[in-house]
């Protein structure tokens, strides 16, 4: 069997907020195509990793590879980076001046200078696939939570990502509204799309993943095959967490 | 007692009508100062809004500097500063420039502060969002979050314009024919003071009045998004 892509391996993670150690050595490495969602309670540190790896925030040490590059903030031009690993927001982050077209096509044109019209027809396009044609001239304050978080999934989308970051994306959500954004997502993983997931939707992790990560104080706890993980979990933090929420 | 209010509001009146060609005149000019002025304070306003919020603690003590300076002193100083200050020095400028100067200087620190405050009123993931799909800082800034700061900015800047416009009555000192100085002066001509100076009261508010109409049209154009 072919030997598959690493797109990216984060080793010796540490991330300090002043004196607060929120990420502890963390080791994880994701797979092309690979699904990989990140579970565990809130302050566990999973949103500080996501955001790491898009250098949203900065690694206090450790090294973060994408696609095989080493990336230093210090060094490397991030905004390149960032072209392709996209990333989606629990608040959406949709732009409220622009129409949910505009947001689609903001990225392609003044980052990668895509012409005009390119851009609006392959707009158009990511706005049929998230099911949102018809709604491609209306501002983003006239759409429902999953909606938005839909032209969001887009917006990031049409800068044509190599990896997709999750942080979230249905937390925000009313409980109706929750299906539509994880079909699209699923929809996402089932082309090939290399995600990382972080998420409270167990549904989610145990369907589409294909890799779980609990998370706790900072540490990765225990990485498995969902079933794995889910069903029989080895450490007693893991069964605890579970037993918690389900 | 009450006809001789009449007869006075007739006079008045009468007075208003015969000199609208001299004050057509004067307006005109309260507008280009008035305009001129406001336009430089706004990209005075917004490059020390900017320092302010770089962090940079060189770039932060200069636009606070400026700003305490200039809030701190009367601007009929600042004008007269800038109209013999410079006359001792190579630069000889005109009392129109002078006044055009002071008024930018003075309102563009005010609006330094509003579009400061309003730059940082919009929310961090609007930032994030622009830079996760790989824009610059700059490019976050100007495409995302300045025509938004703007936005919220534009009441306590309509506000700001309306301070300006007023404040260019002090222009009449550094001797420009705008409508304080004009009607003062016809005021001193014919001895009567009280009914010159209603006349250019009520050519401020209706200057006000029209700059009033103009930010709220603005306003509403730009609250499509809403």
């Amino acid at each position: 069997m072919e030997k598959q892509k690493e797109m990216i391996r984060v080793e010796k993670l540490n991330k300090y907020f002043g004196d607060l150690h929120v990420l502890k050595d963390i080791n994880l490495t994701v797979g092309e195509s690979d699904v990989v969602v990140l579970i565990g309670a809130s302050g566990s540190g999973k949103s500080t990793l996501l955001r790491c790896l898009n250098f949203l925030e900065i690694k206090t040490s450790g090294t973060i590879q994408i696609e095989e590059e080493t990336v230093e903030p210090t060094k490397t031009n991030l905004n390149k980076i960032r072209q392709r690993v996209g990333m989606v927001f629990q608040h959406f982050n949709l732009f409220p001046h622009k129409t949910v077209l505009q947001n689609v096509i903001e990225g392609p044109i003044q980052v990668n200078k895509v012409p005009k019209a390119t851009a609006i027809q392959e707009g158009k396009e990511l706005l049929e696939k998230v099911g949102l044609s018809d709604k491609a001239n209306v501002y983003p304050s006239k759409l429902s939570g999953g909606q938005k978080q839909r032209v969001a999934i887009a917006r990031s989308l049409a800068m044509k990502p190599d990896i997709m970051l999750f942080d979230e994306p249905t937390s925000a959500l009313d409980p109706e509204l929750v299906g539509e954004v994880l079909t699209t997502m699923k929809e996402l993983a089932n082309e090939g799309m290399t995600m990382v997931v972080v998420t409270h939707e167990m549904g989610f992790a145990r369907e589409v993943g294909d890799w779980v990560v609990y998370m706790h104080d900072g540490k990765i706890i225990e990485y498995g095959k969902p079933n794995e993980l889910f069903d029989q979990p080895k450490e007693e933090r893991t069964q605890e967490f579970l037993g918690s929420i389900l | 007692m009450f006809e001789d209010f009449i007869s006075y509001f007739g006079h008045l009146w009468q007075t208003f009508i015969d000199s609208k060609w001299l004050f057509l005149e004067a307006t005109l000019l309260t507008l280009k100062l008035t305009a001129i002025s406001i336009f430089i304070a706004i990209f005075i306003g917004l490059l020390f809004a900017l320092l302010k919020i770089t962090k940079i603690k060189l770039f932060v003590w200069l636009a606070n500097t400026y700003i305490f300076v200039v809030r701190g002193t009367p601007l009929i100083v600042q004008i007269f500063i800038f109209y013999y200050g410079l006359s001792y020095g190579p630069l000889q400028i005109s009392g129109f420039w002078s006044a055009v100067l002071g008024l930018a200087f003075h309102n563009g620190a005010y609006i330094a502060e509003i579009f400061r405050g309003s730059i940082q009123s919009i929310g961090n993931g609007q930032t994030e969002a622009g830079r996760s799909i790989g824009m610059t800082s700059w490019q976050t800034m100007k495409r995302i979050v300045l025509p938004q700061a703007f936005r919220r900015a534009l009441p306590p800047l309509g506000n700001q314009f309306i301070i300006g416009l007023k404040d260019s009555s002090l222009a009449a000192f550094v001797g420009l024919a705008e409508i304080f100085n004009v009607s003062t002066t016809m005021g001193s001509n014919t001895f009567d003071f009280m009914t010159w100076l209603l006349i250019s009261a009520i050519y401020y508010l209706l200057l006000v009045f029209l700059l009033t109409l103009l930010v709220s049209y603005t306003e509403k154009k730009l609250a499509v998004s809403d």
